[in-house]
């Protein structure tokens, strides 16, 4: 006990260097986005990306016609999007300005410099222009903001897993509970997810809510997901789908030893404090969060990140080469041949695990390292790979 | 630190243990361990496993639990004899 004690003061107390926002918040990346609020203004938004250096423009699919929950759910997901830490400062482009103000003003209360632009009585050519020189006065502002020292508990870091094999149970998401087990109690905010893939663990998952009506709020959630979309849309069964066919090259055979193994990445000791709709941000303070979310690594990292999320970890069997273009997806991988041939895609490599020359207490040690560096500016492989995918969650289809 | 595994088991009373190295071939002689307990044992795969896949620890049956974790994983759908390979053509979901 004294041993872990010692330990976990000892990561706790660790520092890195991160940006301090506006409204308090740590951020761990720059980026000034140019975030279209609905597809057709994906175009201008390019374009600004593509004329002035120093920005990223954050293409999607969806924004028109959207009504009700799903509705929600977008302003929720840009918002925040906008409003993650690792944004320094936000364009908004949407085609009219009723709705692209809305997000403004949301991105607003952060503090941050944002500004709007609408594309409807103005034209493609001079909205670019208008918001091309708002944009480059952004990235001079922002390119000048100097990272100060904070401990690492500030950090709200997020854990979803992908193309998962039985490593995954054995080596790589333990590792990642052992990061929670370690930094959750030292002041961290943890979030996971996917709510389809804990079938076969909801009873294990349910008994980590940190009280009854946490509890029961997580298998409502579970229980609805299982009616909902599950049961509502499946075919014979979902064998096709999950386990997906590199989860089942991997060697998983079932839902339940698939979510089994992904349950691992919440620890031994922490519990939930509350469970959260998709891209909601947690308000009960640090502490471990369950939101409901899909499984698809880019739809459940998107909805992490609008949460406030900004660093995320990823646990990977196979090797699924997921990145995310605000916030850092650090690959962890203890499957010995993945680790070999997609070496460019592994971060952290704890296949030492299976080999049974890494202990989990120490391969946790080594995320912990990892985390620190990569908050401190170290790119991550999906981030040098180019790897940018922002995938908004889309409940029903539009009116 | 010490030998390094063929197999791994997750906990005491699972019955069937995971590849975690390359190049399995039928009729070797398997090393393995036990993540509970850190207690060894051994086992003679029937078939070619590849890395990641499952081998079974014990004798099952149509109708049985296939045991993972400590926590059923599945229900076993064919005969299954001590160093079989266990994946979707002998073990199917319980769910869905």
């Amino acid at each position: 006990m004294s041993m872990q004690m010692a330990s976990s003061h000892k990561v706790a107390a660790q520092k890195v260097w991160a940006y301090r926002r506006e409204n308090g918040r740590v951020g761990v990346r720059n980026h000034v986005v140019i975030l279209p609020l609905d597809d057709i203004s994906n175009a201008a938004c390019e374009a600004v990306a593509a004329h002035i250096q120093g920005t990223i423009a954050l293409p999607h699919a969806y924004g028109r016609l959207q009504f009700g929950e799903d509705l929600e759910l977008h302003f929720r997901t840009m918002i925040g999007t906008g409003a993650n830490p690792n944004v320094a400062a936000c364009v908004v482009i949407g085609i009219e300005p009723a709705w692209t103000q809305k997000v403004v003003e949301g991105i607003a209360k952060t503090g941050k410099p944002v500004a709007g632009f609408w594309i409807e009585g103005n034209g493609d050519i001079a909205t670019v222009a208008a918001a091309s020189r708002q944009a480059k006065a952004f990235v001079h502002w922002a390119s000048e903001k100097v990272r100060e020292e904070v401990d690492i508990s500030e950090l709200w870091v997020a854990a979803k897993c992908g193309e998962s094999d039985t490593t995954t149970g054995l080596a790589s998401c333990p590792t990642v509970g052992n990061m929670y087990d370690k930094l959750i109690p030292a002041g961290l905010y943890g979030c996971f997810g996917e709510t389809s893939e804990l079938t076969g663990a909801e009873h294990l998952a349910a008994a980590r809510a940190a009280s009854p009506e946490i509890a029961a709020k997580f298998m409502a959630t579970w229980q609805a997901y299982q009616d909902d979309v599950i049961e509502a849309h499946k075919t014979s069964d979902l064998s096709d789908s999950q386990p997906t066919k590199g989860n089942i090259a991997g060697g998983l055979t079932t839902i339940e030893e698939k979510a089994l193994g992904n349950l691992e990445k919440i620890g031994k000791s922490v519990s939930f404090i509350d469970v959260l709709e998709p891209a909601e941000a947690p308000a009960r303070g640090p502490g471990l969060y369950f939101m409901d979310t899909s499984s698809a690594a880019a739809e459940c990292c998107t909805l992490q990140a609008a949460a406030g999320y900004v660093v995320h970890i990823f646990p990977t069997g196979q090797g699924n080469v997921i990145g995310n273009p605000i916030m850092p997806v650090i690959k962890v991988s203890g499957n010995p041949r993945t680790v070999r041939v997609m070496e460019e895609h592994i971060d952290l490599d704890v296949s030492g695990i299976v080999r049974r020359e890494m202990t989990i207490d120490e391969a946790g040690d080594a995320l912990i390292e990892m985390i620190a560096r990569t908050a401190n500016g170290r790119f991550t492989a999906a981030e040098a790979l180019g790897h940018r995918e922002f995938v908004m969650t889309k409940l029903y289809r539009s009116a | 630190m010490s030998r390094v595994p063929h197999v791994l088991v997750h906990h005491k009373g699972d019955n069937v243990a995971v590849v975690v190295v390359e190049g399995v071939k039928a009729k070797e002689r398997l090393f393995g361990v036990c993540l509970d307990d850190n207690s060894e044992f051994e086992v003679t795969c029937n078939h070619d496993i590849p890395i990641g896949h499952k081998v079974a620890l014990t004798p099952m049956t149509s109708g049985d639990d296939a045991i993972k974790y400590g926590q059923v994983i599945g229900r076993i759908v064919a005969e299954v004899a001590v160093g079989d390979h266990v994946h979707t053509h002998n073990l199917k979901t319980k769910r869905w």
